[in-house]
C-alpha cells in the first residue's frame, strides 16, 4: 500500500484549514471546511483498500472468489458524508443570515464579539 | 425488559418526541409543546435515574439489533450503561428540564406555526448528549458527538434576526466542525491499526502489542482528543465558548456550560481509560504532562479573562474555562481518586454554573442588557435572582458545604500542593468576579463607572475600550421586557443551586461517586465488562469525604475572592490594566484566527505528548 493517499489526506487537511485561517469570505471559509472534511474520505478510503480488490457488492460475484475492499470505511465514509451536508448545509443558512444582518460576508469586518 | 434493552429509550425517547413535536407543532398551542418537551425530557431523565439506582453487578451492555461480537471480533455497535455514562445522562436529562422550565416565558414569538420549535431542538440535544455518554463505540461517539454540535450551533444562532447571534454560532460551528473532522482523521488512523471500532476493542488489540504506542497511536490520540477538547474548550480550543456563550439565549447557555463543555472532558477521559491506557497505548506520564500543561493554561487565561469582562453572560463563560481547566489538572493525576473529585466538581459546578446563567436570563428579560455597568443598582429589589449570584459566586469560590467546595478539595489533594494554589487563586478569582457583579448590580456598591461611549477613560484609551464585548442592548429574550421575575426562572434557578449544595451533603453520593470512578478508570474492567470476559475488579479506594485541609482552603479561597469582589467593586469603571491587552486581542471574533490558534494547539498537544 502505498503512502501517497496518506499524506493526500493530511495535505487536504492542512490546506482546509489554511484557507479557513486566510478565508475573506465566508462562502470560502465554508468551502474550506468542506475541503477539510474531504481529508477524513481520503483517509478512510485509503485505510479499506486493497490492490486488485472490487467493490463489497456481492450482486454479480461469488462471495469468496474475489477480494473485497473494506466495506466498513466505505460506511463511515456514508456517514460522515451524510454529517458534512448537515454541517455545511447550516453554516451556508448562517452565512445567508450574516450577510443579511451585517450586509457584509467578510470574516475581517465582523467585529462585536471580541476581548 | 432488562437493563441492557432500556439503554437505547434514551436516546430514542427525546428523539421521538422531537419528531412529534416537529410534525405537531403547527396545531399544538404553546404551553402544551413546552409541556410536552418537559414531559419528554423528564421521563428520560427518570428513566437515566431509574437504570442508575437499579443496577448491580456489572455494567448493562446493549448491542445495538443484537449484533453480538463472535470470538471477540464483530461490526456491532455497544451502547455500555456503566455509571459514569448513566449518571452524566442523568445530569443532562435533569438540566434540559431546568432549562426547559426557564425557557416557559421565553420566545414569546415562536417561528411562526412551529410552537414546538425550540423544545424540539432541546429534546434533540438531549438525545445527542445522553448518546454520547452511553456509546461504546468510537465512531458512533463522533456522529453523537457532530449531532449534538449542529444542534448546538442551531440553538446558539436561535435568534437568527440578531447579527451578533449568527456571528457567534457561525465561529461555534466552525471550530467545533474542525475538531470534529480532527478526530474523524484519529478514528480511522485506529482503525488502520486496529481494524475495530468500539473503545474496549480497539483497546484489546492496541494491548495484543505491549510496547507498541508508537507514532501512529500517539498521533491517533492527538488528533482524536482535539476534537474533545474543543468540545471541553481548554486553551487554545476554548475561542468558540465566548462568543457562544455571548449570543446564545440563556437557557442554551444553561446547557452549554452547565453539561455539554463537561461532555468534552468525559470523552478525552473515557477515550484515554478505555483505548490507551493499556500496555499498547501512550505513556502515561505523557499524557500526565499534556494534560497538566493544557490544564494551568486553561484555568489561568479563564480566570484572568473572567475578572476582565462586563458582559456577565461572557463573564461566566470565562470561568467556565478556568474551571474546565482546573478540571483538566485534576484529571492528569489519572487516578481513581482524581476522577471522583473531578466527578463531583463537576456535578456541582453543573448546577451552580446553570443557575447564575438562569440568573443571567432573568437580567436579559428584566433590562434588556447584561452590561455590569450599565446596570449597575438597578438590580435593587429582586432579592431572588440577588441571593442567586451571590450564593452561586460564593459556591464557585468553594464555600462548604457546597459540592463545589467538595470536589475542589479532592482534586486539590490528589493533585498536590503546588496544583492548590493555582485551585485556590483560580476559584477565588471567578468566585470574586460573580460577587463583583453581585455587588454592583443587586447592591449598588461602588462607583457606576464612566460609560463607554464618553468621559476620560473612553477617550484615554479608546483602543482598549474597542477590545470589549459590552453587553448593552440585548433583545429581550421574551419578546416584551418582564416587569415581574417569573417563578419558572427563579424556581429552576433555585433548584439547581440547591443540587449544586446537595452534592456536598449526600453520603451516599459520595460513595457511589467514588465506585464509579474506581469503574472508569479500570482500563481491563471495562474492556471485560463489554466483551464478556472475566478481570479483576476494581481497586477501590476510601470514599471521597470532607477533610479538615479541604475546608481550610475553601473558606480561604472564599475570603480571597470576597477580598477581591470588593476591590473589584471600588475599582468599577477604571481602565482594563494594559498587559491584558495582547490576550484581549487575541478574541478578535475572526474565524481564522481561531482556527489558527487551533492548529497551534494541536501541534502544542501533540508536542506535549511526545
Amino acid at each position: 500500500m502505498s503512502v501517497l493517499p496518506y499524506l493526500v489526506a493530511g495535505w487536504l487537511f492542512l490546506a482546509g484549514c489554511v484557507g479557513m485561517a486566510t478565508s475573506r469570505n465566508l462562502i470560502h471559509a465554508v468551502g474550506s471546511l468542506a475541503v477539510c472534511q474531504s481529508s477524513t474520505y481520503v483517509l478512510l478510503l485509503a485505510v479499506g483498500y486493497r490492490r486488485g480488490g472490487t467493490a463489497p457488492v456481492h450482486s454479480d460475484i461469488r462471495p469468496g472468489s474475489r477480494p473485497l475492499v473494506d466495506p466498513v470505511v466505505q460506511a463511515l465514509t456514508l456517514t460522515d458524508v451524510v454529517v458534512g451536508a448537515t454541517v455545511t448545509a447550516l453554516l451556508l443558512a448562517l452565512v445567508v443570515q450574516v450577510a443579511k444582518r451585517h450586509g457584509t460576508v467578510d470574516p475581517d469586518e465582523l467585529r462585536e464579539l471580541r476581548g | 425488559m432488562t437493563a441492557a434493552q432500556a439503554l437505547p429509550l434514551l436516546v430514542v425517547l427525546p428523539l421521538t418526541g422531537a419528531a412529534l413535536l416537529v410534525a405537531a407543532g403547527r396545531w399544538l398551542p404553546r404551553y402544551a409543546a413546552d409541556a410536552f418537551g418537559c414531559a419528554v425530557a423528564a421521563a428520560t431523565a427518570a428513566l437515566a435515574c431509574l437504570l442508575l439506582a437499579a443496577r448491580s453487578g456489572s455494567a448493562p451492555v446493549e448491542w445495538v439489533g443484537g449484533r453480538r461480537p463472535v470470538h471477540g471480533s464483530g461490526v456491532g455497535i455497544s451502547l455500555v450503561g456503566d455509571r459514569a455514562g448513566l449518571g452524566l445522562a442523568a445530569l443532562v436529562g435533569v438540566l434540559v428540564v431546568a432549562a426547559l422550565v426557564h425557557s416557559w416565558r421565553f420566545f414569546d414569538e415562536p417561528p411562526s406555526g412551529q410552537n414546538g420549535a425550540f423544545p424540539a431542538l432541546v429534546l434533540i440535544f438531549q438525545a445527542g448528549m445522553g448518546g454520547f455518554t452511553l456509546t461504546g463505540d468510537l465512531f458512533n461517539a463522533f456522529v453523537f458527538f457532530e449531532l449534538m454540535g449542529v444542534i448546538s450551533y442551531a440553538l446558539t444562532g436561535y435568534r437568527v434576526e440578531e447579527a451578533r447571534a449568527v456571528q457567534g454560532a457561525l465561529t461555534f460551528g466552525f471550530l467545533n466542525s474542525v475538531g470534529g473532522y480532527a478526530t474523524l482523521l484519529g478514528i480511522g488512523l485506529l482503525y488502520a491499526r486496529t481494524g475495530e471500532l468500539g473503545f474496549a476493542q480497539i483497546g484489546a488489540r492496541l494491548d495484543a502489542r505491549p510496547g507498541g504506542g508508537d507514532a501512529l497511536v500517539t498521533g491517533a490520540l492527538v488528533l482524536v482528543a482535539t476534537g474533545l477538547l474543543v468540545k471541553a474548550a481548554a486553551v487554545p480550543f476554548h475561542f468558540w465558548l465566548p462568543d457562544a456563550h455571548t449570543v446564545a439565549p440563556s437557557p442554551v447557555c444553561m446547557l452549554l456550560s452547565g453539561v455539554m463543555v463537561q461532555l468534552g472532558l468525559y470523552g478525552v477521559a473515557r477515550v484515554y481509560w478505555t483505548v490507551f491506557a493499556g500496555p499498547g497505548g501512550v505513556p502515561e506520564q505523557a499524557v500526565q504532562r499534556a494534560l497538566l500543561a493544557l490544564g494551568v493554561l486553561t484555568a489561568v487565561t479563564g480566570a484572568l479573562l473572567c475578572w476582565l469582562q462586563r458582559h456577565i453572560k461572557r463573564l461566566l463563560a470565562f470561568s467556565t474555562i478556568a474551571h474546565t481547566g482546573l478540571f483538566l489538572v485534576a484529571l492528569s493525576a489519572l487516578t481513581p481518586d482524581a476522577v471522583s473529585g473531578v466527578a463531583l466538581y463537576l456535578l456541582a459546578h453543573a448546577g451552580v454554573k446553570a443557575a447564575l446563567f438562569a440568573g443571567a436570563g432573568v437580567l436579559v428579560s428584566r433590562f434588556g442588557s447584561v452590561d455590569e455597568r450599565e446596570l449597575h443598582g438597578r438590580g435593587r429589589g429582586i432579592w431572588g435572582v440577588a441571593a442567586v449570584f451571590g450564593l452561586g459566586g460564593l459556591a464557585l469560590a468553594g464555600l462548604p458545604p457546597f459540592g463545589t467546595a467538595l470536589g475542589k478539595a479532592l482534586c486539590e489533594e490528589s493533585a498536590g500542593p503546588a496544583a492548590s494554589v493555582l485551585f485556590v487563586a483560580v476559584s477565588a478569582v471567578t468566585g470574586g468576579a460573580v460577587l463583583r457583579v453581585t455587588g454592583g448590580v443587586f447592591l449598588g456598591l461602588g462607583g457606576r463607572g464612566a460609560p463607554a461611549d464618553g468621559g476620560r477613560a473612553a477617550r484615554a484609551g479608546r483602543e482598549q475600550q474597542a477590545e470589549e464585548t459590552s453587553g448593552a442592548g440585548e433583545e429581550p429574550e421574551t419578546g416584551v421586557r418582564l416587569t415581574r421575575v417569573p417563578d419558572t426562572m427563579l424556581g429552576s434557578a433555585a433548584a439547581l443551586l440547591a443540587g449544586g449544595l446537595a452534592v456536598g451533603c449526600v453520603p451516599a453520593l459520595w460513595r457511589a461517586v467514588g465506585e464509579t470512578a474506581g469503574a472508569f478508570t479500570d482500563h481491563a474492567g471495562y474492556a471485560a465488562s463489554v466483551l464478556g470476559t472475566t478481570a479483576t475488579g476494581p481497586v477501590l479506594s476510601a470514599p471521597p469525604h470532607w477533610s479538615v485541609p479541604g475546608v481550610g482552603l475553601g473558606l480561604l479561597s472564599v475570603v480571597l475572592a470576597l477580598a477581591a469582589a470588593a476591590g473589584g467593586v471600588r475599582a468599577a469603571g477604571g481602565r482594563r490594566p494594559r498587559w491584558s491587552l495582547p490576550l484581549r486581542r487575541l478574541h478578535s471574533g475572526h474565524v481564522g484566527d481561531y482556527v489558527a490558534c487551533a492548529m497551534v494547539g494541536i501541534a502544542l498537544f501533540a508536542l506535549l505528548l511526545w
